[in-house]
C-alpha cells in the first residue's frame, strides 16, 4: 500500500502553514493537520466580543520575512501588508512622550547628545544584526560527529563575521553578545526614559530583566528578525498572515483539515509512520513535521518512552513558562493619552518609563507573583483597521508583562486582580481609560497553554535565551529540525530560529527536509 | 643605564608572582607597593592586638601548583592546609553539612533527598570534567579571535581541538554550561531547595548577579577549579594567614634578586614617543625602567595612573566601561571563646569549615535585589569560617578569629555614599543574622572589622572593592579580558603590560595573571619561557 501522503504537518500554525506550502511547492503531498477549527494557531484574529476583533497573541508584524512573502507570493493569497508604518512611542505619566523611528528619536526630554547617539547606536547594532541575520533562514550547524563539511561551514561562519565585521566591529560583537542590555545602554546615553524604552524591546516575551547577561542578544535577534521589514499592523489582524498562508499551501495542492485532533505519532521499529486521531483513526506519511512545540511533540505526541533517556531528560528540562499575558479591551471610544494627539494612538505605545521599572516589575515574577507595575506593548488597531471594531468604537490590544505562568496561588483566583492592576497602570498614562472599557478579555500564559497548546503559555515554544538558541534550540541533537526519530521532524517556534511571526521554522524545516529527500 | 628592568605596579599576589618570574630570569626587578605593607588583598594584618585577621581573601585553592612548586613557595613558609568540610545553616533548626568523608557526606544529603545524593554523584562528575577542560587555559595567554598570527591560529586550534574532543554532547552541555544560572543549573541535578541554595553560593561570591542570573554557572566553576594537593575542588588556610603566600612569593622574588619597595604609591606612569620610560611616585621621584608592568585593575591602570594623551581614544573608552561592581563585604571578628551553633551537635567536625548562611533560591535572589536597589542585603548571604581551630597561630590561645565574607553589598548606597554610621550599620545586620545561629556570638566579640566595598577600594585599591578586579562575566573573560585586543597582557604603550587578575583568567589567588603576563614579556624580550604552560598535573 501507498501513502496518500508524503508529508503529515501537526498543527496549523503560521510555521507549519508556511513548511506545508513549500513543501507543497516543492512538488510534495502534504496534509497539515489542526486540532482547531480555524487555522492559524496563535496567529489569528480572534473575536472577544460582538463585533470586536483583535489578533490573538502576537499583533505587530515586524519580522515576517520578505523572502517568505516573496516566494510564496503571500500577497496575490490575500496579506495585505499596506498598514501605516508604526513607530514607538514611550508614555510618559506627565504627557512628555518620547518617539522612538528607527533612526531617529523625538522627545523634549532627551538632550542633543542622546539623539546623535541613538542614530550611531542603532546603526552599530544593525550592523552586528547584519551578521546574525543570515543564519535566520539557515539550518544550524551540528558541531562534532558531524563530519567535515560542518567544520567547513563553521570556519565559513567565522570568516563571515570576521570579513562581514571587520577586526574593530568583530572585538565589539564578541564583546557586547556577552553583555546585559542595562550595562550596554549606560555606555551610550543618558536619558533613562530612552534607556527604559530600548531595554524593553530586549525583554519583551522573555523571562528576563535588563540587568541580566543575555539581553544583548535578545535585542540584537529582535534586530536581525527585523532588518528588512517595516513593523506593521497586518489589516485584518494577524489571522489575515495565517489566512493568506493556508490560501498559498492550498494553491500549491496543500490539504488541510481542521478539527483533526493529532494525539500520538505513530511509530514503527523506532521510525514516525503516521498519526492517530483522538478518535483513533491513523493517517499514515514517511514524514511526520510537527509545528507543536518540543515538549508537546517529544513528551505527549511522541511518549518520553519512546526517547532515548538524555533527550528526554534534556527536553523536560526546557525552559518553557511564560511570563507574558494578553490583555484585550473593547472601547466605546478612544481614551484621552495625555500628551498624545488622536492620530499617535496607531502606533506601538510602550510602557516601560525605566530599566528600573522593568526590573521591578520582572522581581514579582521570580517569586510567582505578577508585577505590582508591569510593563507593556499596547496597540489600537482598529485605529488603521475599522473592520476590527463596530464603527466609532475601538479595540486595544496590550502585552503584559510579567505574568508568570505559574503563579503563586494560581491564575484563576487572581486574574481579575491582575486585570485591576492593568487597567490602573494604563489609566496613569490615559485618565478616563477605564470610562471606555466595555469588554475585557485576559489570556494569562496558562490560557495561552490551554487555548493554543503551547506548553508553559510561552509564545516562543520556550524561552528564546542564547542556551536555548541556534544549534540548541530546542536542544542538540534536534536543532537542525529532524529529530533522533526517523521521519520526524520540527517545524515550529521551538526549533531555530524561535517565534515572533517570521516564519522562518517553517522555511527551514522545508528547506532541510527538501535537502534530505534528495 | 636603567637600574631596573622592569617596574611592577603594587604587590599583590599577581604582581609579586610577576616580579618574582622576570627576577628569576635574571632581570632587575622593582616592585613598588603604596601600602607600608604587601599584599594588596591577600594580606594578614593584626588590626587588634594578639589577632592576625585575614583583612581580604581568607581561604587558598585556586593557586596555581606549578607556581606553588616553581617559585618554591613552601621553602618561603607558605602552607595551605585543608579545612574540613562546612555547613549550611538554615532557620528551621537544620543544615545540610559538607563532610570531606565521602560516605559521611553522602550520607547527609541523603537525611535532606536521597535523590538528591544521588544527583551529587553526577554533579561533581560533571563539575569535574568541565574543571579539567578549562584548567590547561588559566595558565595560557588567550587567543585574539580576529587576529590571524600563527600564534593565535594556534591558539585557536588548540581550543578548537580541546572542545571537538570532548564529544558532540559534553560539548553541546559545555557551551550551553557557560550561559546558564546556577539556579537553572542546579535545577538540573537536585530537588532540595536547601542542597540547591547550598551548591549555588560559589556561583554568587564576589558577584553582582543573583542565582536566577544567566552566567553564574560559570562562577561556579571558576570556584571549583582549584585545589590541594591534588583535591580538586578543595579550600584550605594558608597558615598564618592569607598575608604568608604574599611574604611567600616576596621571598621568592628577592631571592632571585628582585627589590621591593613599600609606601611608594605611583602618580604615573611615563610615556615618551609612545615607549614607556618608568614611573613617577607621588612623592615626585622618578624611576626610570624600560618595562612597566601594571597589577592595577583596568580602570586604575588606564584611568589614573595613565595620561590619557599616552592612550589611544578606544582604550580609555574601554576603561570607561569597564565593569566592575562590588557587591561584597567583609567582616573580621576577634572573639574571646569559640561561639556555639546549637544546631550541631556536640563535637561536630563541620565547625571548623565553612558556614553558609541561606536556605532557598529565593532568599539569595532577594538579598541580591537588595544590591539592585542600592542597599545591602537585609538577609545576607554569609560564607564565615573560624580559620583559628585549624591554624591557632591567629590568636591568643583559646581564643579565636572569624572572617566573614557577605553578599550583597553595593559599592554606591541609594541614598549616597557610605559613611561610618552606615558602615556599623552593615555590620549589625551581618551580626545579628549570625547570632541568630550563635546564642553566645554577640557577648564574644572583642573587635570587629567591617569593610565594605568602600573600605576595600579605598585600603586594597581595588576599584568598587571588586574582588576579582572586574566582572567575572562573560563580556570580560577570556580573549574579552579586560577588553578585546588588549587581552594578551599588553597594554596599548609598548613596554606596558597588565599582569593583574583584571586579566586572563581573573581574580580567586590563583596567581595565573602575573605568571602569564611574565611569559608575554620575556617572549618579547626574546627570552627563555621559565613560566609554567598548560597544566601539569592531570
Amino acid at each position: 500500500m501507498t501513502d496518500r501522503y508524503d508529508a503529515l504537518i501537526i498543527g496549523a500554525g503560521h510555521n507549519g502553514l508556511v513548511c506545508a506550502a513549500y513543501l507543497a511547492k516543492g512538488g510534495q503531498k502534504v496534509l497539515v493537520l489542526e486540532r482547531s477549527e480555524q487555522v492559524g494557531g496563535a496567529a489569528i484574529t480572534r473575536e472577544f466580543a460582538p463585533g470586536f476583533k483583535v489578533s490573538a497573541c502576537a499583533h505587530i508584524l515586524h519580522m515576517l520575512q520578505p523572502k517568505i512573502v516573496r516566494e510564496l507570493k503571500l500577497k496575490t493569497h490575500g496579506l495585505n501588508l499596506n498598514g501605516p508604518p508604526i513607530e514607538t512611542i514611550s508614555l510618559a505619566a506627565d504627557g512628555n512622550k518620547l518617539t522612538i523611528c528607527r533612526y531617529n528619536i523625538e522627545g523634549a526630554e532627551v538632550s542633543d547628545t542622546d539623539k546623535v547617539a541613538y542614530t550611531r547606536f542603532i546603526k552599530r547594532m544593525e550592523r552586528h544584526a547584519r551578521a546574525l541575520a543570515p543564519q535566520l533562514l539557515k539550518t544550524p550547524l551540528r558541531l562534532a560527529n558531524a563530519g567535515f563539511g560542518n567544520v567547513i561551514k563553521l570556519a565559513g561562519m567565522g570568516w563571515d563575521i570576521r570579513f562581514g565585521l571587520g577586526k574593530k566591529r568583530m572585538r565589539d560583537f564578541l564583546r557586547i553578545i556577552g553583555m546585559n542590555i542595562h550595562d550596554l545602554l549606560d555606555e551610550v546615553f543618558e536619558s533613562e526614559a530612552l534607556k527604559g524604552a530600548l531595554a524593553l524591546d530586549a525583554v519583551l516575551g522573555t523571562a528576563m530583566e535588563p540587568r541580566m547577561p543575555g539581553t544583548v542578544v535578545t535585542y540584537l535577534y529582535r534586530l536581525a528578525g527585523g532588518l528588512k521589514s517595516i513593523p506593521t499592523l497586518p489589516m485584518g489582524g494577524m489571522g489575515s498572515v495565517t489566512v493568506a498562508l493556508a490560501d498559498a499551501a492550498t494553491s500549491f495542492g496543500a490539504e488541510i483539515r481542521t478539527a483533526a485532533l493529532v494525539e500520538t505519532v505513530l511509530l514503527e521499529g523506532g521510525c514516525a509512520v503516521g498519526v492517530v486521531f483522538a478518535g483513533g483513526e491513523e493517517v499514515r506519511a514517511p514524514t511526520i513535521i510537527s509545528n507543536a512545540d518540543p515538549k508537546t511533540t517529544f513528551l505527549k505526541l511522541v511518549g518520553a518512552r519512546n526517547l532515548e533517556a538524555g533527550l528526554a531528560h534534556r527536553i523536560s528540562n526546557l525552559r518553557t513558562s511564560g511570563r507574558a499575558a494578553k490583555l484585550h479591551m473593547a472601547l466605546n471610544s478612544l481614551p484621552d493619552f495625555t500628551g498624545l494627539e488622536q492620530d499617535a494612538l496607531g502606533n506601538r505605545l510602550v510602557i516601560a518609563p525605566s530599566r528600573k521599572y522593568l526590573e521591578h516589575a520582572f522581581n514579582h515574577s521570580k517569586y510567582g507573583e505578577f508585577s505590582a507595575a508591569p510593563a507593556m506593548e499596547i496597540t489600537i488597531p482598529s485605529l488603521a483597521d475599522p473592520s476590527l471594531a463596530p464603527a466609532g468604537k475601538h479595540v486595544l490590544s496590550a502585552i503584559v508583562q510579567y505574568a508568570p505562568y505559574d503563579l503563586k496561588g494560581g491564575w484563576d483566583a487572581q486574574k481579575d486582580t491582575f486585570v485591576e492592576r492593568v487597567v490602573d497602570v494604563i489609566s496613569a498614562y490615559a485618565p478616563d481609560f477605564r470610562d471606555k472599557i466595555t469588554t475585557v478579555e485576559c489570556l494569562t500564559p496558562v490560557d495561552i497553554e490551554r487555548e493554543f497548546g503551547m506548553t508553559g503559555g510561552h509564545w516562543h515554544h520556550g524561552e528564546l535565551a542564547i542556551d536555548q538558541m541556534f544549534m540548541m534550540r530546542p536542544t542538540y541533537g534536534t536543532a537542525q529540525y529532524r529529530t533522533p526519530i526517523d521521519g520526524l521532524y520540527l517545524c515550529g517556534a521551538g526549533a531555530h530560529p524561535g517565534g515572533f511571526v517570521m516564519g522562518a521554522a517553517g522555511h527551514n524545516a522545508a528547506q532541510a527536509i527538501i535537502a534530505g529527500d534528495k | 643605564m636603567n637600574k631596573y628592568d622592569a617596574i611592577v605596579i603594587g604587590a599583590g599576589h599577581n604582581g609579586l608572582t610577576n616580579a618574582a618570574y622576570l627576577a628569576k630570569s635574571g632581570l632587575n626587578v622593582l616592585i613598588v607597593e603604596r601600602n607600608p605593607y604587601i599584599g594588596g588583598a591577600t594580606v594578614s594584618r593584626e588590626l587588634y592586638e594578639g589577632w592576625t585577621y585575614t583583612n581580604c581573601s581568607y581561604v587558598s585553592s585556586l593557586l596555581r601548583p606549578e607556581i606553588y612548586r616553581d617559585l618554591n613557595l613552601a621553602r618561603y613558609g607558605l602552607q595551605v592546609v585543608p579545612f574540613g568540610g562546612g555547613a549550611t545553616l538554615t532557620q528551621s533548626g537544620d543544615y545540610l553539612g559538607s563532610y570531606t568523608n565521602h560516605e559521611v557526606k553522602r550520607r547527609e544529603f541523603a537525611r535532606h533527598s536521597l535523590h538528591d545524593a544521588d544527583a551529587y554523584e553526577r554533579f561533581s562528575t560533571d563539575v569535574m570534567r568541565y574543571c579539567r577542560f578549562i584548567r590547561p587555559f588559566l595558565l595560557r595567554t588567550p587567543a585574539d579571535p580576529t587576529s590571524f598570527k600563527p600564534k593565535d591560529l594556534s591558539e585557536l586550534f588548540f581550543l578548537g581541538k580541546n572542545l571537538y574532543e570532548l564529544g558532540e554532547e559534553e560539548l553541546y552541555e559545555f557551551i550551553r554550561f557557560f550561559t546558564m544560572s546556577v539556579a537553572e543549573f542546579l535545577d538540573q541535578y537536585f530537588e532540595s531547595e536547601l542542597v540547591k541554595a547550598a551548591l549555588s553560593g560559589s556561583g554568587l561570591i564576589g558577584t553582582a548577579l543573583g542565582p536566577y542570573s544567566p552566567g553564574t554557572a560559570y562562577v561556579l566553576l571558576h570556584h571549583y577549579m582549584g585545589d590541594i594537593d591534588g583535591n580538586v575542588g578543595a579550600w584550605g588556610f594558608a597558615r598564618g594567614g592569607m598575608g604568608s603566600l604574599a611574604k611567600a612569593l616576596a621571598g621568592a622574588l628577592q631571592e632571585h634578586g628582585g627589590e621591593l619597595r613599600t609606601d611608594a604609591p605611583v602618580a604615573q606612569i611615563r610615556v615618551r614617543n609612545g615607549r614607556t620610560k618608568g614611573v613617577v611616585l607621588e612623592s615626585g621621584e622618578e624611576i626610570d625602567a624600560p618595562i612597566v608592568v601594571s597589577n592595577l585593575d583596568a580602570k586604575r591602570t588606564f584611568l589614573k595612573i595613565m595620561d590619557q594623551k599616552d592612550l589611544p581614544d578606544e582604550v580609555v573608552e574601554r576603561a570607561q566601561n569597564f565593569k566592575i561592581k562590588g557587591s561584597s563585604g567583609k567582616l573580621n571578628i576577634a572573639l574571646d571563646g569559640l561561639p556555639e551553633f546549637p544546631q550541631f551537635p556536640v563535637g561536630c567536625p563541620l565547625i571548623k569549615g565553612d558556614l553558609h548562611i541561606t536556605e532557598n533560591f529565593e532568599q539569595l535572589e532577594r538579598a541580591y535585589d537588595d544590591w539592585k536597589n542600592g542597599t545591602w542585603s537585609k538577609w545576607p548571604y554569609v560564607d564565615m569560617m573560624i580559620p583559628t581551630l585549624t591554624d591557632p597561630t591567629m590568636a591568643p590561645p583559646g581564643k579565636h578569629m572569624m572572617s566573614v565574607f557577605v553578599q550583597y553589598c553595593p559599592a554606591k548606597l541609594a541614598d549616597g555614599d557610605w559613611t561610618p554610621d552606615k558602615r556599623e550599620a552593615f555590620g549589625q545586620t551581618v551580626i545579628d543574622a549570625i547570632a541568630t545561629f550563635s546564642p553566645n556570638f554577640k557577648d564574644l566579640i572583642l573587635h570587629t572589622e567591617v569593610r565594605t566595598p568602600h573600605e576595600i577600594e579605598a585600603e586594597v585599591g581595588l576599584t568598587a572593592g571588586n574582588i576579582f578586579q572586574g566582572d567575572l562575566s562573560f563580556d570580560q573573560l577570556m580573549f574579552n579580558r579586560p577588553f578585546p585586543g588588549y587581552a594578551q597582557y599588553r597594554g596599548p604603550v609598548k613596554g606596558m603590560y597588565m599582569c593583574g587578575s583584571t586579566t586572563h583568567p581573573g581574580g580567586g589567588v590563583m596567581a595565573a595573571p602575573g605568571a602569564n603576563a611574565a611569559r608575554e614579556i620575556l617572549a618579547d624580550l626574546g627570552r627563555e619561557n621559565i613560566t609554567p604552560e598548560d597544566f601539569g598535573d592531570d
